[in-house]
This record gives structure tokens, C-alpha cells and sequence, in this order.
């Protein structure tokens, strides 16, 4: 499972680190579950069915899914009850989003349960079809919740299958089969919510994985914590660049503005390192993210 | 076009101020700083509504208690409040029903899902908590902060789905035959529901469905509809006394979903009154570009490693800036007609009134 505040990188974080574990050949899936089609954006695809799809762009044996709440209901009525097409009818009238929306919870052991299928399945050899199976989960905010399915069942249903099948899914995600990374950007909010989630884990016995510190940018000027005019004087000349009042008054601002940021995250990075979790950094990509950055962080991930 | 902000701050027909855009990009901190700029430059009686601030914001704003009531900002004139979205739902309950039924309310599983956790609630009671404050009359300005959802459309259409859900007609069939209506439904989708109940009631039990139908019965005394309370805050949305300020940070996500959102304002004839483009990276020397510093830097590291250094870092802003700007001005031409204010990105997290009186400022354009 990947987590994190909002917008720190999981679903490419979990992208990476899907990629990561496809070596040697072997078969991971990829998965996201909030209706977002992140991954299709992600690796410039059309939208993701409801399906599992070998992505042809990369030389590894990666499949992505995109999860959807009301077709993992349907595929669930469908099973147990063979609802093939009243539930399809129902589903045109709203009522299968209306179920999947007036129980959250309903929705959770849903997408949850859908990745224990995934994880659990074998193949007809009888070995385990993935390697692992990488979540892009959501955020910090929610994880809590979304992760403690049993909670959520016992609030909805006392007996029956549902029942069943959230205490199925809550046995494996405290099993060490699980490992949820937590992925942060060395600023406040994401640091605050990676230490919330942290203790939420702990206290709900969900194993927790790595810290995977993203946009970690290169620690330039770490050896000089003041930036002289006189010593910027002299290398603007030797480069051959104008070393006037105003270009060494505005670089010098820069620099100092850089100082106080890498002063911040350097504040961050020892409050993360107390946390007791391995941490993991993966660069800011200049450029942004495209298949390449993908296979970059992958490469760190990887070693 | 630039963003005149002082002038809309100062009007005195703008009576709310939405900050709206999607998760992350600085909506908090900048209705924070709107509102605090309102009052002090402006001397109008102003309250900011904000939602999930971060810890030290929350902290110097004076909002260390959850009681859902304006306070005032210590050395300030501005009022503050953090909006607690289970007790606003708790209120709106207990002005509408007799305090044994409330019980019962508070007491059903569903509503306690439905309160605390269903996606919506949150925009819902945000609209909720705007209308009470509207009607006590007791302000010049209410600045609203919106829920940290990842799509900036979620504050407008959450309400509506929210009431569609309360109030809805699939609530009343899924209960079941017994209830007056459903019979118009025709037959063969009333067996499917039929089915569908049974099934339910199969999967989760039937105390679920019990609990389903007293949540529902229990609503429909009370209220004249979710409906109409989500489709009249609604309405003051498109008043001409709202003014919406969309928030963006220069990055592909938030720049697209920014142009969602003034397209659809534009179409459901909601006063934009511009954009922010939050945490824009700045330089003193425009003139040294990228690929210049980084070559000097890389000819003088041995010599001058310091300065070499210097250059480094403004070669990476310099990149930056350059990157930014291509993202704002995917929005610019795209919305030429939209006014916008750039605002810094400042070194630090902004977490306390002077921090919010600099960004206060940059948004008005008053810098220095
Ligand atoms: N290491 C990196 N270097 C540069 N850009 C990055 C890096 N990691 C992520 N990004 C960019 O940051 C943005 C957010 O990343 P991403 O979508 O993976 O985050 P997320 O946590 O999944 O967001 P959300 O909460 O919205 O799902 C994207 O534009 C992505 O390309
Ligand atoms: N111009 C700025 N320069 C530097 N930091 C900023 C700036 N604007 C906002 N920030 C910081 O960015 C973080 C996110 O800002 P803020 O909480 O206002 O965003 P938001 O849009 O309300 O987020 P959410 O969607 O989670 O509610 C905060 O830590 C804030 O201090
Ligand atoms: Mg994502
Ligand atoms: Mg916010």
C-alpha cells in the first residue's frame, strides 16, 4: 500500500515501486481504487476498465487495474447470487451507486476486498499469479478508515458474507504480507499527517513499511551556511558574468532563500528519521514525470 | 489582466468571498489572508471560515478549540473559525427536530457514517455553516475556505449529491412496497428491487435495512428537503454579492482542474472574480538564464566553489521559473478575460499573521 497526504506522489511513487518489483520477471499489479484513473493519466493511456491490463509500454510483466466500488459490487452479487443482469438494471438506476454510497464503509470492504482477490490468487499451477500487488491508496487523511474494514463492517452487518469477507481482508492486512509505505514531501502538513498515520497504523496492528521522502531536492550550499558578497563578487568576475550591486544583492537573496528552505527540511528530515521507519528519498524530477522518471525512481526504489 | 484585489476586498456589495481550487494549493491560506487583509486594510467586519487548517495556522489564528463559533484573532479585528462538520450536522438536526427524535438520530449507525465520514458531508456543512452566518447578519465579509478534496468541482456538486441522496426517491424505493410512492415505479424495476432489498438484507443483515429505513424516516420529518437547503445555498452562490477566488499553484493538476472550474462557474453564471496563482517562484535576475548559470557554475566550482554553488541554485530556479510560467500561461490564454494575482512562493510554510499580512499583500499587489 501506498499512502501520503494528498498530492505528494503516491500514484507515482506506487508506479515506481510496482515497476520496481518486476524484476527478475516477475508479475505485479498495479492498482488504484478511488475512481480517479490516475495510472491511465500517469502512462498516457485511455481510461482503465475494470480489468486487469499487461501495460505494453514497459519491457516487465506490470498490470494495472483501476477498481471501481459498483462493478466490484455487481461482480460480488454476481457471484454469490448470480445477479448477472437485474443487477445491471439496478446499477442504471442508481441503486448500485446508492448502496456503494450511503454505507462507506460497504465501498471500502469492497476495493479491499478486490485487492485479496488479486493477492491471494493463484494461478493453474497453483502458484500465486502476482508477486505482489502494489495499492495506490488513499490518502493519509483516510487511510485510517479505509484500512480498518472490520470496524466498518461490524458497524454495518452483523452476520452474513459481508462479514465474512471483511474479516478475511482484515486478517491479511495484518498479516506480513502488508506493508503500507508512507510517502512525504519534506514540508509541514505532509510531515504532520505521515507522523498522524503512523500512529493510526499502530494502533490498528497494520504493518507499516518505509518513509519515502519525494522531491528530495540535491543539498546545494550545505557547506555554506552564509553567502558572502565579496566571495560571490569574485566568481561572478572569473565566470565573466556582470558582478554589479543588484545581480550579487539578487542572487544573494536567492541563496539565502534556498538556505532557509534546505533549513527547514533539514528540521523535517531529523523529525521523520525519529519515527523509527526506514526512509527511502527519491529526487525531484526537474522536468516532471513522465515513463523515463517513472523507471528512474524505480531504479532507486529497486537498489 | 491583473487582479484588483483591494477593490473587491473593499467593496462593499461583495459580501462573501469563496477561496475554492483543488487539495493543496494554498485555498486556506489564502482565504486566511484575504480575511485578515479585509479587516486591517480594509476596516470591514469580517469572519473567515476555514477549513482543516494546518496545526499552526490553526494555532496563531487563535482555533485551538473546535466549537464551531466565530472568534476573535488575538491583536486583531478579524474573526476566525474552523468549521466542525459533525457538530454543524448535529445543529441542523436538533433546530429541526425534537430533542428525544435527535437522540435517535445521533444514536442510528447511519448517521453516524453519514455525518462524519460520507464524501460530501464536508462541502455540505461547509454551505450549511456559510448560510448561518449569512443570515446573522452580523458581518460586512465572510470569507470561505473549502474542503481539501482532490477536485476543486466537488464543493459545488457535493451538496446537491448529498441532498440527492437524503432526499432521494432510490431511498424511498429501496425501502420498499410499504411505503406510499413506489407502486408508480413499474413492475419489473420494483422486482428488481425487491430483489435487490432481499439481497441486501442477505449480505448485510437486516438490521442494516432497519437502521436504513429509521435513518430515513427520521429525515423525512424533519426537514422540507436536503434538497432545497443544498439548491438555496446554492443559489447564493450565483448571488452577485459572492465573489469566487480560485486558487491554483503552477503544476499540471491544479491548472487543469483550475480551468475546469472556471468553465463551470462561467456556466452556472457564478461571479469569478479571478485567480491566484499561489507559489510562484521569483527571481531578482531574470536576465541570467538557466543555461548561463549553469555553465559559469560548472566553470568556476573548483575556483569558487561558494558562488559556483549560487549559481546552482538560481540555474534550478531559473528552470522553474520558466516551467511556471508555461503552466500559468496554459490558463491565461485559455481564460484571457479572467483577472489573476500572482503570489510568491515563500521560503517558509506560512503559518502566522505576519507570514499571512505578506501574502495578504502580494494578493492585493502591494508588496513593499
Ligand atoms: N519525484 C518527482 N519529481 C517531480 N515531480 C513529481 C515527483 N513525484 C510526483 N511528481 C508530480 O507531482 C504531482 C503529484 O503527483 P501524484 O499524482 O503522484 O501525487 P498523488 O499523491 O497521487 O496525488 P493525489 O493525492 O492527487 O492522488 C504530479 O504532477 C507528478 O507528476
Ligand atoms: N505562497 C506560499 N509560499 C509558501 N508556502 C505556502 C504558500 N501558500 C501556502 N503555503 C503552504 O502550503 C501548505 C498548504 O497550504 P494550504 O493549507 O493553504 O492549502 P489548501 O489548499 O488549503 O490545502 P487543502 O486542500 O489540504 O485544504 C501550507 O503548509 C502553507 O503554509
Ligand atoms: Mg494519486
Ligand atoms: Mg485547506
Amino acid at each position: 500500500m501506498v499512502t501520503g497526504k494528498g498530492g505528494v506522489g503516491k500514484t507515482t511513487v506506487a508506479a515506481a515501486l510496482a515497476l520496481a518489483l518486476t524484476a527478475g520477471g516477475e508479475r505485479v499489479l498495479l492498482v488504484e481504487v478511488e475512481g480517479r484513473q490516475g495510472l491511465a493519466q500517469l502512462f498516457e493511456l485511455e481510461p482503465l476498465p475494470y480489468a486487469e491490463r499487461r501495460l505494453g509500454e514497459v519491457d516487465a510483466d506490470l498490470r494495472l487495474l483501476a477498481v471501481d466500488a459498483e462493478e466490484a459490487l455487481l461482480e460480488y452479487l454476481e457471484l454469490f447470487y448470480k445477479m448477472g443482469r437485474a443487477g445491471r438494471a439496478l446499477r442504471k438506476l442508481g441503486a448500485i451507486d446508492f448502496a456503494t454510497t450511503v454505507a462507506p464503509g460497504l465501498r471500502d470492504i469492497l476495493l479491499t476486498g478486490k485487492v485479496k482477490e488479486a493477492t491471494t490468487r493463484k494461478d493453474d499451477n497453483g502458484n500465486r499469479m502476482y508477486r505482489a500487488v502494489v495499492l495506490d491508496a488513499p490518502p493519509t487523511g483516510r487511510i485510517g478508515r479505509f484500512l480498518n474494514v472490520t470496524a466498518e463492517a461490524a458497524r454495518l452487518a452483523k452476520l452474513g458474507p459481508i462479514k465474512s469477507q471483511s474479516e478475511g481482508v482484515a486478517a491479511l492486512l495484518r498479516s506480513p504480507m502488508t506493508s503500507v509505505h508512507l510517502v512525504t514531501l519534506l514540508e509541514e502538513m505532509p510531515v504532520q499527517e505521515t507522523t498522524d498515520a503512523l500512529q493510526e497504523l499502530a494502533a490498528l496492528g497494520i504493518p507499516a513499511g518505509k518513509i519515502i521522502i519525494n522531491g528530495s531536492r540535491p543539498p546545494l550550499l550545505s557547506g555554506h551556511p552564509k553567502v558572502t558578497q565579496a566571495a560571490l563578487k569574485r566568481g561572478l568576475a572569473d565566470a565573466g558574468l556582470p558582478a554589479d550591486q543588484a545581480t550579487i544583492a539578487g542572487l544573494r537573496a536567492e541563496a539565502n532563500a534556498h538556505l532557509a528552505r534546505t533549513a527547514l527540511e533539514e528540521q523535517l528530515r531529523t523529525e521523520l528519521s525519529h519515527l523509527g521507519r526506514p526512509i527511502v528519498e527519491l529526487p525531484l524530477l526537474p522536468d516532471g514525470v513522465d515513463l523515463d522518471g517513472v523507471q528512474r525512481l524505480a531504479n532507486i526504489l529497486g537498489s | 489582466m491583473m487582479l484588483r484585489m483591494d477593490a473587491l476586498l473593499a467593496d462593499p456589495e461583495v459580501k462573501i468571498i469563496v477561496c475554492c481550487g483543488s487539495g493543496g494549493v494554498g485555498k486556506t491560506t489564502t482565504a486566511a489572508a484575504l480575511g485578515l487583509r479585509a479587516a486591517e486594510v480594509h476596516g470591514r467586519r469580517t469572519v473567515v471560515l476555514t477549513i482543516d487548517p494546518a496545526r499552526r495556522l490553526a494555532q496563531s489564528l487563535g482555533l485551538t478549540e473546535l466549537d464551531n463559533t466565530p472568534r476573535q484573532v488575538k491583536d486583531t479585528q478579524l474573526h476566525a473559525m474552523m468549521l466542525d462538520m459533525k457538530r454543524t450536522f448535529d445543529e441542523v438536526v436538533l433546530t429541526h427536530t425534537a430533542p428525544e427524535r435527535a437522540k435517535e438520530i445521533f444514536s442510528n449507525p447511519f448517521y453516524q457514517a453519514m455525518s462524519s465520514t460520507f464524501s460530501g458531508t464536508q462541502e455540505y456543512m461547509a454551505m450549511e455553516k456559510l448560510s448561518q452566518l449569512r443570515s446573522a447578519d452580523s458581518w460586512d465579509l465572510i470569507v470561505v475556505d473549502t474542503p481539501p478534496s482532490r477536485s476543486a468541482l466537488d464543493f459545488l456538486d457535493a451538496p446537491a449529491r448529498l441532498g440527492r441522496f437524503l432526499d432521494g426517491r432510490m431511498l424511498r424505493i429501496l425501502l420498499g412496497p410499504a411505503r406510499a410512492g413506489s407502486r408508480s415505479v413499474f413492475n419489473l424495476v420494483s422486482a428488481s428491487f425487491g430483489a435487490f432489498s432481499k439481497v441486501v438484507q442477505k449480505i448485510l443483515g437486516a438490521q442494516l435495512l432497519t437502521d436504513l429505513s429509521g435513518f430515513v424516516s427520521a429525515l423525512d420529518s424533519m426537514f422540507g428537503g436536503f434538497r432545497d437547503r443544498a439548491e438555496e445555498t446554492y443559489r447564493i452562490l450565483q448571488d452577485p454579492q459572492t465573489a469566487f477566488v480560485l486558487v491554483a499553484a503552477p503544476e499540471p493538476d491544479a491548472i487543469r482542474e483550475a480551468a475546469y472550474f472556471a468553465e463551470r462557474l462561467n456556466a452556472e453564471q457564478m461571479p469569478l472574480a479571478g485567480l491566484v496563482l499561489n507559489r510562484m517562484h521569483e527571481t531578482a535576475v531574470p536576465e541570467l538564464d538557466a543555461a548561463t548559470s549553469a555553465a559559469a557554475a560548472s566553470a568556476i566550482r573548483a575556483s569558487h566553489p561558494l558562488a559556483a554553488e549560487v549559481l546552482e541554485v538560481h540555474s534550478l530556479l531559473m528552470r522553474q521559473i520558466v516551467r511556471e510560467s508555461g503552466m500559468a500561461a496554459h490558463f491565461t490564454d485559455q481564460f484571457p478575460g479572467v483577472p489573476v494575482a500572482k503570489v510568491p512562493a515563500q521560503a517558509t510554510d506560512v503559518h502566522d499573521l505576519s507570514g499571512l499580512r505578506i501574502i495578504g499583500a502580494a494578493l492585493a499587489d502591494a508588496v513593499g
